[in-house]
């Protein structure tokens, strides 16, 4: 695909003898001034963002004023607004009113989720997801989020730092997002008090930096009038930043998606005869040119680019996110939800892996339930194995080690965010997602009502080929979730039997061994992170019965903090 | 440095992988061709998507019957020269019972001609997904729109059971006899459709280019006189306008708007000036508040 300008000095001529394909428009036919504005327009790079805010901050006078001042908003629109406004009798335009779609779909008992809306200025065209903030806010905000490059959190001046702005700050951060502008606004309700939004910004900045979020912008500001939105406002001299839309206009958010390693999951082959068979999918990441030798996963098979073929003729290089076809040297077997990847740094292929999932059914998350998982172009069964654990959006911390039996996770519910681990009945093909966005995300499925339940980010790979060097201790603990330890469970077979297939069930690394056993094998063991049951009498008597025994042998694993990750043990599931 | 892609190369990728990604998960995919200019510009995306292969299924439309002749015309010669397989589906039976929007009034008339019609050209095709033209910035209701829209088995939209899209993942599940409304576009807006007909050179029907014409001046409204239904109230004559379409449908029920605009550059130069929605003279839109949510649940698109 050329740069699209180039097109217009050359004309592919698609149909010269077409009536109308002479109204298109050569270069002759309309004079330098709009030549050059065409130009620029067509060389606009495009900025997606979301918006989050609490109710009443006021976002949607934000987006309403970003609307109006880049006249983005058409005249008919104008008059039924500033009908409804003279209607309610304030006098001034409710620039609010211009995205109320939402707000009588709220009334409605209608879904309310992710409404898009799309401004130009003369620098950049901008798409907004606009994510209510109420409920639901959490899957609203993933979906909004999982598109954009940046977001922008609305606190409202008077209110300061909610649990709320918190929240929002949490999710952007979880899905990916670089750049953060924070808005403190209604800074006319303060006086324009520098001190208030310096005190907020010390607060949140500390808080943004607790869950490692990269540098936010923070900027003061008047949505109702306008102050620091679109240009600079006299009423903060204090303030030496940007304006919204000049921060908008001017941010550098060009991805490392570019610069990373080339992936291109194969969406179709593309197969007109004999002769040509293109493997045809948008580029996730990286760049290729034909000569460059690529790998085939999960096969693993090499070949090399023949050409990068496109509508617009073959080109010299193609890079994320085109959507291009690649033909390869060679002959090798390669089908949809295959990937076509660079040599150097190749991504994870595995069938496990521990993921952030973000529930977005009504019906919780059921372990028992197969699912199904698409990701890049596959869609495969998959089980979430287990819960490790779960994200407390009020406080936002995370359960770590040492939390209580009973306040682990068994499950997620709507909204709620945790920790995962999942497997595939196939191997996937992947990169963590904080490195990778296109190959690090899926989505599962409940094969029962089709509904997408749940959003995932892939962190680590559960077996890890790419792994070099010794083993170490720690990789073995982060893998099983558990460190090592010696269980002795006396010689009653029933027992042994309950408790192995509980550790066993749940992923644990167990064994079961004989009384006989030399101390120094065992402490290999224990150190290769091994649970290890041996027929040997505990110091403690055991209750009678072998489900009370084997329970009292799973507590006092637990006891000890064996379990590195909350929710291994599932409370209210006896043995 | 790392390259990046401008607006409308960015769009049009994210277009050409809906597309793929349709033709790859789905049966029995359709696209529902308007002749309309965003219909020409999904018609060109999907030349792309499958080069050098064919557009693997085939376009229909729904004809209401009261299409501008021109717009027939130039569906007919610029399919035939592209070679592609076209349906076209009418309502025969409510045209024989004289079905026309000044009889019924055009909410009637559209539920018989367009949203009876197009589910009718569904089920009779079996078609699992139906790709339209349609874009979030149209109408305020769009807004919210899926790119993957989903319809029951009676082809109607519940707005309370729409799935969410998150990334470039969509979900292509569906059941027996259900089916997905697929809108590649709707993340493009009416100037992105016309800037990019500039710059790939795509044939758009020659209705949309101004030129004097026959009309009925009725206060604002220019009503097109090709329907013999479509009579002068008394006082009012044909005039010859200087004129133009900027959106396309059936002619008794589009509005023609003043414009000297006779190239494309020259439409974009007044879309910058000129500060009215396009639904604007769709007179459809405005039989009644929030009408395109009606008619979306029916199954209109
Ligand atoms: N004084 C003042 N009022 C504002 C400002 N921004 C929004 N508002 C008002 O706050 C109320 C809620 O705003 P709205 O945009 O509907 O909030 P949303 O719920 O976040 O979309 C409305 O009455 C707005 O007029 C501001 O900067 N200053």
């Amino acid at each position: 695909m050329p740069p699209l300008i180039a097109i217009l000095a050359d004309d592919p001529g698609l149909d010269p003898d077409h009536t109308v394909a002479d109204r298109n428009g050569s270069p002759g036919q309309y004079d330098a001034v709009s030549a050059a504005w065409l130009h620029d327009e067509t060389s606009k790079e495009l900025l997606r963002f979301t918006t989050a805010g609490s109710v009443d901050d006021g976002k949607s006078t934000l987006i309403g004023r970003l609307l109006y001042d880049s006249r983005a908003v058409f005249e008919d629109q104008l008059q039924s607004v500033a009908k409804a406004s003279s209607t309610r009798g304030n006098g001034t335009l409710d620039l609010s009113l211009l995205t109320d779609g939402l707000r009588a779909e709220r009334e409605q008992g209608i879904t309310i989720d992710v409404a898009y809306r799309y401004f130009a200025t003369a620098k950049r065209k901008f798409i907004i997801a606009d994510t209510p903030g109420h409920e639901q806010y959490t899957r609203n905000m993933a979906t909004g989020a999982s598109t954009a490059d940046l977001a922008i959190i609305l606190i409202d001046a008077r209110h300061g730092v909610l649990p709320q702005s918190r929240r929002h700050a949490y999710i952007s951060r979880l899905l990916g997002i670089e750049h953060l502008v924070v808005a403190v606004n209604k800074m006319d309700l303060v006086g324009f008090d520098e001190g208030v939004f310096r005190a907020i910004e010390d607060e949140f900045k500390a808080f943004l930096d607790s869950i490692g979020q990269p540098a936010a912008y923070f900027l003061p500001i008047s949505a109702l009038t306008g102050d620091n939105v679109v240009a600079t406002s006299g009423a903060t001299p204090w303030f030496r930043g940007q304006s919204l839309l000049e921060h908008l206009e001017t941010v550098d958010v060009s991805r490392t998606s570019t610069s990373a390693a080339f992936r291109l999951p194969v969406q179709m082959v593309i197969r007109p005869h004999q002769d040509f068979r293109g493997f045809a999918g948008q580029i996730a990441s990286g760049s290729i040119r034909p000569g460059d030798e690529v790998l085939a996963l999960p096969s693993g098979r090499r070949s090399r680019v023949a050409s990068i073929s496109t509508f617009d003729g073959e080109l010299a290089e193609a890079f994320a996110p085109m959507s291009i076809a690649l033909t390869l040297a060679d002959e090798i077997d390669i089908s949809r939800g295959d990937m076509l990847v660079s040599i150097e740094n190749p991504p994870h292929v595995a069938h496990s892996f521990e993921a952030d999932l973000v529930w977005m059914s009504e019906a919780p998350l059921d372990l028992a339930r197969p699912l199904l998982l698409k990701q890049t172009t596959q869609t495969v069964k998959a089980r979430v194995e287990a819960v490790l654990a779960v994200v407390d959006l009020n406080a936002i911390t995370i359960q770590a080690e040492a939390v209580p039996a009973e306040a682990r996770p068994a499950t997620l519910g709507l909204n709620a965010i945790g920790r995962v681990r999942i497997a595939g009945a196939k191997p996937l093909v992947f990169d963590p997602y904080r490195r990778n966005r296109g190959t690090g995300s899926f989505i599962l499925i409940d094969p029962a009502t089709n509904a997408t339940v749940a959003a995932g980010m892939i962190g680590n790979a559960l077996s890890q080929p790419a792994a070099h060097g010794q083993v170490t201790a720690a990789e073995r603990v982060a893998r099983h979730a558990h460190r090592g330890a010696v269980v002795a469970i006396g010689e009653n077979p029933a027992v042994e039997q309950l408790l192995e297939r509980k550790l066993f069930n749940h992923g644990c690394n167990v064994v079961v061994l004989d009384e006989t056993v030399p101390e120094a094998v065992l402490t290999q063991l224990v150190n290769a992170a091994f649970l290890v049951l041996v027929r040997r009498e505990p110091t403690d008597p055991l209750p009678d019965g072998a489900v009370e025994a084997a329970q009292s042998l799973y507590q006092q694993l637990e006891d000890t903090n064996v379990f590195t990750l909350a929710g291994i043990g599932t409370q209210g599931e006896g043995i | 440095m790392t390259p990046r892609l401008s607006h409308l190369q960015a769009l049009e990728a994210e277009s050409i992988h809906i597309l793929r990604e349709v033709a790859a998960e789905f049966q029995r995919p359709v696209m529902l061709y308007s002749i309309g200019k965003d219909s020409s510009v999904m018609l060109r995306l999907a030349q792309k998507a499958f080069h050098p292969a064919p557009i693997p299924f085939p376009l229909l439309h729904v004809d209401t019957g009261y299409k501008f002749s021109e717009m027939i015309t130039f569906r007919d010669e610029y399919t035939a020269q592209l070679g592609l397989r076209l349906i076209v589906h009418r309502n025969e039976e409510a045209l024989a019972n004289g079905t026309n929007p000044a009889a019924l009034g055009t909410q009637r008339c559209c539920g018989l001609l367009k949203t009876q019609s197009l589910l009718n050209a569904l089920r009779a095709g079996g078609f699992d997904a139906a790709f339209g033209g349609a874009r979030r910035d149209e109408e305020k209701s769009r807004a919210k729109e899926r790119i993957y829209s989903f319809r029951d088995s009676q082809g109607q939209w519940d707005p309370k059971n729409q799935r969410p899209e998150l990334w470039n993942l969509f979900n292509s599940r569906v059941g027996p006899q259900e089916s997905i409304r697929v809108f590649p576009l709707s993340n493009w807006t009416e100037m992105d459709v016309w800037h990019y007909i500039h710059v790939e050179r795509i044939p758009i029907v020659p209705l949309y280019f101004a030129a004097e014409r026959l009309m009925l001046v009725r206060g604002d409204s220019l009503i097109p006189i090709e329907q013999p239904f479509v009579k002068p109230m008394p006082g009012e004559k044909p005039q010859l306008v200087r004129c133009r379409m900027r959106s396309l449908g059936c002619s008794p029920c589009t509005g023609a708007i003043r414009s000297d605009a006779a190239t494309v550059p020259e439409i974009i130069q007044e879309l910058i000036s000129f500060r009215r929605s396009e639904r604007e003279n769709r007179i459809i839109d405005h039989d009644q508040e929030g009408s395109m949510e009606i008619k979306k649940r029916e199954g209109y698109f």
